[in-house]
């Protein structure tokens, strides 16, 4: 997920979000006017916050698993009982359908809530498998909270972002800073007040600010930090956490690839690819960043694109509805950016390329309302800067390629995406795509539902980040798995074969009593496969 | 564990660039190519393989069965290990993992089904193991070979190249380790780099996949920080002080040679060994005499001369320990040394040390001992163990001793430790299937076993869909419209219940009622 670029970037003294939004911006937002102020934290307060759910912690108040399930129902009903004016926020924050805000935020984040509430009490604590000599020992792995532990969120699902990790951090047992972000200000503010209305306010606090206030934040001790952002933060909030060894979970982004196959159902594929891209106007940190798209399918894919757009959206999407917004002038101007620097008609000849491609479809931008069309631009060089960064709105460059080998040499010469989408219905490339790329999730004919799945794991690897969540994993990952084993005073006889004074004989006994039987199939290809080179 | 403190502050009164006269260090310019040749040959996807990986998890254990006699006396150099000692400590936990990844690696690698709701019934759902690329291992020296070797097998079962970097400060093993591997393992996927501080920081700017490293906390965070860089994610396996809690339910003879075993083997220098004794007052008395008789048992009068005893690494530590036991006795007035004390320092030989009535503020108690000496601090109550242990960094270990339930119940909930053991010391850390890792200042992350293929692993989610039932996608896709969104309610909401039949039942109703009436809706839009 690529988060405001700024975060880090702008600091200004002004501690309100309306105001420094107007200040940091040259640019008159007619759309954003309406912001409603979002207070900032004051930064001397910021440790003393920290310091107090530190201290509730102490007080073995989340221990207790019935509190942890009261509160997430207190957390259930905050969500249930708000929605309407949640959708309105988000509404203002990004210009969000309200359909949109109820499928992915809200649904998503009871959801996410009801499966732990459900699960809970079975996941605390799990037994380990014994072995001939822990035959009279207990072995359990029993998941300990872990502390204090600081939630980050991200303006592009402004309240998923936040409180979804946040179901995790409950029901493991921590207390909870919460930062949500300062460019979804409206959703902040809303954020902040239900959760201190509906939450306990000595376990679960929220901090509002920008740079200054995220700066002082991380400069206090966590027990865990989980930031979903950029990588360029994402790399300074793990600086931050070495100092106190915090261990951190990155959900960051990248360029999510999606391959169209030679062999595939069109009509499916391009409405699929379509819908992933357009929904909250392509601003989702998995969203199909781009396509590469097998030769045989390429005239076909961009006409269609066209059908599916207009079944979507009508003729003109500014008008309609179900079409989102950009969140600021900042990532407007940026995207627009691209635009402008594509060409708007095919070149007549090779060598007139413009390396930025040539705009097939859309194009049209409205900076009053922050509007930009889903715009498709083909003919791009590789090294183009919409090719370079993460996109992160509803452009989408189509790259022709002539085999699947090709696309997974084109994805392994970049940094791991987030999300990969293949679609085919071909045997062999779906296997070298599974095989071959390496990718946070991958989907094979659809885009984006795997974020739905509580049972499959939500993270990146590498650039597009560490760690993962979503269901029992979010527990897990704000809880330390602690190795129990309980012995007993019984056949203490035993004991005397690992005490001094030491012989052979005691350690072959050992070595009997603990060590692995491998079995018979497994050590016998030794011989006959490992050339002996001694 | 604990590993030399000086890795990054280290007086290099050795050759800066040839290192010292037992192991050569690694020319740092070629550092940046060796980590170079191993992505190139990640990329190739030689080591991604099953064959690939059983043929070198088979080559790492000829590699310890033809060279039992070589480990014995480069850890005897090193660290005056006895040879049962590293047989058990270092040999013994790695053979058990190579085994068990040789029997289940096909069944660790294959795609895991994962649970999916109704809604996804048509599609395949999984996670799949994938390697990460290249990953940095970097070992400690009190257990020179198995916290290099055990680490790898994660590595290599997960189908990664390695970079291994052993401790300068363990000598002889590092260079026999430097000599063998590459006969063994393949030269072009694993590769061993030598060196102190400079090489280290060298190594540690390139970019890696993974890094595992064992060793202190201070150069734990420095690792963290330059793994940031990359966004590289760490395994950290440090140490801290791990408490020993001894009830008056126990069996205090039992307790006693078991805490004695755990704390002298390797000379205390084991990053789970007991660091310091929490006895309940009323068996305080007895527990003194019983650790001097197992003492006694263990080593006989003379421990000196004791086969069966270790030294201390390096005159580094030799000096730190007995700096320990002279500030414990001259500065305390409760204090005092009812066992050992002695010391040899052209042996670097320091005697099994029992301090008793230390004060919780006295130096003893302030860092990881990584020693043979072993504090004794009184208390009255349990309440008072927890406090105690809670105003402290997390340690990785916590050992309690006692029969009565509730007293393990309360250590079990209210204190957190990378490991809890109840009744004896050290041997959860042979346990494959229990997570070794520390937690807060002990460490992040976990391995052993079916866990250290898991911490070399990415897990993808795997989804693949059909185009078949697509007409489905209708429901998800603008123009939006009320009646569509209650119909993925229908399909995506959950549904809460701590009966887990009535949820079954409930899934299913909902399933029934969704099918038919899509269907019918599906046909009258059709016929209408």
């Amino acid at each position: 997920i690529n988060a405001e670029y700024g975060v880090f970037v702008r600091s200004v003294g002004v501690r309100t979000a309306k105001q420094t939004l107007s200040k940091s911006l040259p640019f008159s937002s007619s759309a954003r006017s309406s912001v409603m102020a979002l207070t900032y934290t004051p930064i001397d307060e910021i440790p003393k916050m920290v310091q107090k759910v530190r201290d509730t912690f102490k007080s073995e108040k989340t221990l207790d698993v019935d509190f942890r399930k009261n509160q997430l129902r207190a957390f259930y009903r905050m969500i249930d009982e708000n929605t309407d004016q949640l959708i309105q926020t988000v509404h203002q924050d990004l210009h969000k359908p309200k359909h949109e805000t109820l499928g992915t935020e809200i649904l998503l984040t009871k959801n996410e809530i009801l499966h732990t509430l459900n699960h809970l009490s079975s996941w605390i604590t799990s037994s380990a498998e014994k072995k001939l000599a822990n035959i009279n020992d207990e072995l359990i792995v029993k998941h300990d909270p872990l502390g204090t532990v600081l939630i980050i969120g991200a303006w592009n699902y402004p309240i998923l972002l936040v409180l979804q990790p946040l179901v995790g951090a409950i029901a493991a047992g921590n207390t909870v800073v919460i930062k949500p972000s300062e460019v979804s200000a409206n959703t902040a503010a809303k954020i902040t007040e239900l959760i201190t209305r509906y939450l306990d306010p000595e376990c679960y606090t929220v901090i509002n600010g920008a740079v200054e206030e995220t700066t002082s934040v991380l400069e206090q001790r966590f027990d865990h930090i989980f930031y979903t952002g950029n990588s360029t933060v994402g790399k300074i909030v793990m600086r931050a956490a070495s100092n106190f060894l915090t261990p951190v979970t990155l959900e960051l982004g990248g360029k999510s690839p999606t391959i169209i196959d030679h062999k595939v159902d069109l009509k499916i594929a391009t409405r699929r690819v379509l819908w992933g891209k357009c929904l909250n106007s392509g601003q989702t940190c998995i969203a199909p960043d781009y396509v590469l798209c097998h030769t045989s399918q390429y005239e076909k894919f961009i006409a269609e694109l066209q059908v599916a757009h207009e079944e979507f959206y009508g003729a003109n999407s500014q008008t309609h509805p179900d079409y989102g917004r950009i969140i600021n002038q900042r990532q407007f101007q940026r995207l627009r950016g691209y635009i402008n620097e594509a060409q708007n008609e095919p070149a007549a000849s090779t060598e007139a390329q413009n390396p930025n491609g040539t705009i097939v479809f859309g194009g049209k931008t409205d900076e009053g309302e922050l509007y930009i069309s889903f715009t498709v631009v083909t003919n791009i060089s590789p090294e183009a800067p919409l090719m370079q960064n993460e996109i992160f709105g509803p452009i989408l460059p189509v790259i022709k390629i002539e085999n699947i080998d090709e696309a997974v040499r084109f994805i392994n010469s970049r940094e791991k995406p987030l999300a990969l989408y293949l679609f085919s219905q071909d045997k062999h490339s779906i296997e070298a795509i599974t095989n071959r790329t390496s990718s946070g999730g991958l989907v094979i004919n659809d885009t984006m539902l795997h974020l739905s799945v509580p049972s499959l794991p939500f993270g990146g690897v590498g650039n597009s980040g560490m760690g993962n969540y979503h269901g029992k994993r979010t527990f897990e990952t704000f809880s330390h798995k602690k190795a129990v084993m309980r012995r007993s005073f019984a056949f203490s006889q035993l004991d005397g074969l690992r005490y001094p004074p030491l012989s052979d004989k005691k350690f072959s006994w050992l070595e009997f009593l603990l060590g692995e039987k491998a079995s018979w199939g497994s050590l016998s290809s030794s011989s006959s496969s490992s050339p002996s080179e001694k | 564990i604990n590993a030399e403190y000086g890795l990054l502050n280290f007086a290099q009164t050795k050759n800066k660039m040839f290192g010292s006269d037992i192991l050569p260090y690694t020319p740092i310019d070629q550092i940046p190519d060796i980590v170079q040749s191993l992505k190139q040959t990640f990329k190739t996807g030689k080591t991604r393989s099953e064959s690939f990986r059983r043929h070198q998890l088979h080559r790492l254990l000829d590699l310890l069965n033809d060279n039992s006699q070589e480990i014995h006396t480069a850890t005897k150099k090193d660290l005056g290990k006895p040879a049962f000692e590293s047989d058990l400590g270092e040999i013994l936990g790695i053979r058990n993992d190579i085994s068990r990844a040789l029997d289940d690696l096909s069944c660790w690698m294959a795609p895991k089904n994962e649970g999916k709701g109704f809604a996804m019934i048509t599609d395949q759902v999984q996670v799949i193991y994938e390697p990460l690329g290249v990953v940095l291992i970097i070992g400690a020296w009190n257990y020179p070979i198995q916290l290099i070797l055990q680490p790898l097998i994660g590595a290599i079962a997960a189908g990664n190249c390695a970079v291994i970097k052993p401790s300068e400060v363990s000598a002889h093993t590092a260079f026999w380790l430097t000599q063998t591997l590459p006969k063994y393992l393949d030269p072009d996927c694993y590769r061993v780099i030598n060196g102190a501080v400079d090489e280290t920081t060298a190594l540690l700017q390139n970019r890696f996949d993974h890094i595992l490293y064992t060793g202190n906390s201070t150069v734990g965070r420095i690792v963290m920080r330059a793994a940031a860089e990359h966004l590289t994610p760490v395994t950290l396996e440090m140490g801290g002080k791990s408490p020993t809690i001894v009830d008056a339910s126990a069996d205090i003879r039992i307790t006693a040679r078991r805490i004695v075993w755990g704390k002298f083997l390797n000379a205390g220098q084991t990053c789970i060994a007991p660091d310091y004794i929490l006895v309940h007052s009323q068996v305080h008395d007895e527990l003194i005499d019983e650790i001097r008789k197992a003492i006694n048992d263990f080593y006989g009068p003379d421990v000196l001369n004791s086969p069966h005893y270790s030294r201390i690494v390096s005159q580094r530590q030799f000096e730190r320990l007995k700096a320990l036991i002279d500030k414990a006795t001259t500065q305390e007035s409760e204090s005092k040394i009812v066992c050992g004390g002695e010391s040899d320092s052209s042996q670097k030989y320091i005697a099994p040390t029992i301090i008793d009535n230390c004060s919780p503020e006295s130096p003893l108690m302030s860092s990881e001992i990584f020693g043979p000496i072993l504090p004794v601090l009184r208390i009255n109550n349990i309440d008072q163990a927890i406090s105690f242990i809670n105003d402290r960094e997390k340690p990785l270990a916590i050992y309690l001793f006692s029969r009565t339930s509730s007293v393990i119940e309360r250590i079990k909930s209210e204190t957190t430790s990378g490991a809890l053991l109840v009744n004896d010391t050290l041997l959860h850390a042979v346990v494959q299937d229990l997570p070794f890792g520390g937690v807060g200042e002990s460490g992040m992350g976990a391995y052993h076993g079916q866990r250290s293929f898991e911490v070399f692993s990415h897990k993808k989610a795997y989804m693949r869909r059909s185009f078949f039932l697509s007409q489905l996608d209708t429901l998800r896709f603008p123009p939006y419209s009320n009646s569509n969104l209650k119909w993925l309610f229908a399909i995506f909401e959950r549904t809460y219940s701590s009966n887990k039949l009535t949820r079954i039942v409930r899934e299913f109703l909902a399933l029934f009622i969704f099918l038919t009436s899509f269907i019918l809706n599906f046909v009258l839009k059709k016929f209408a």
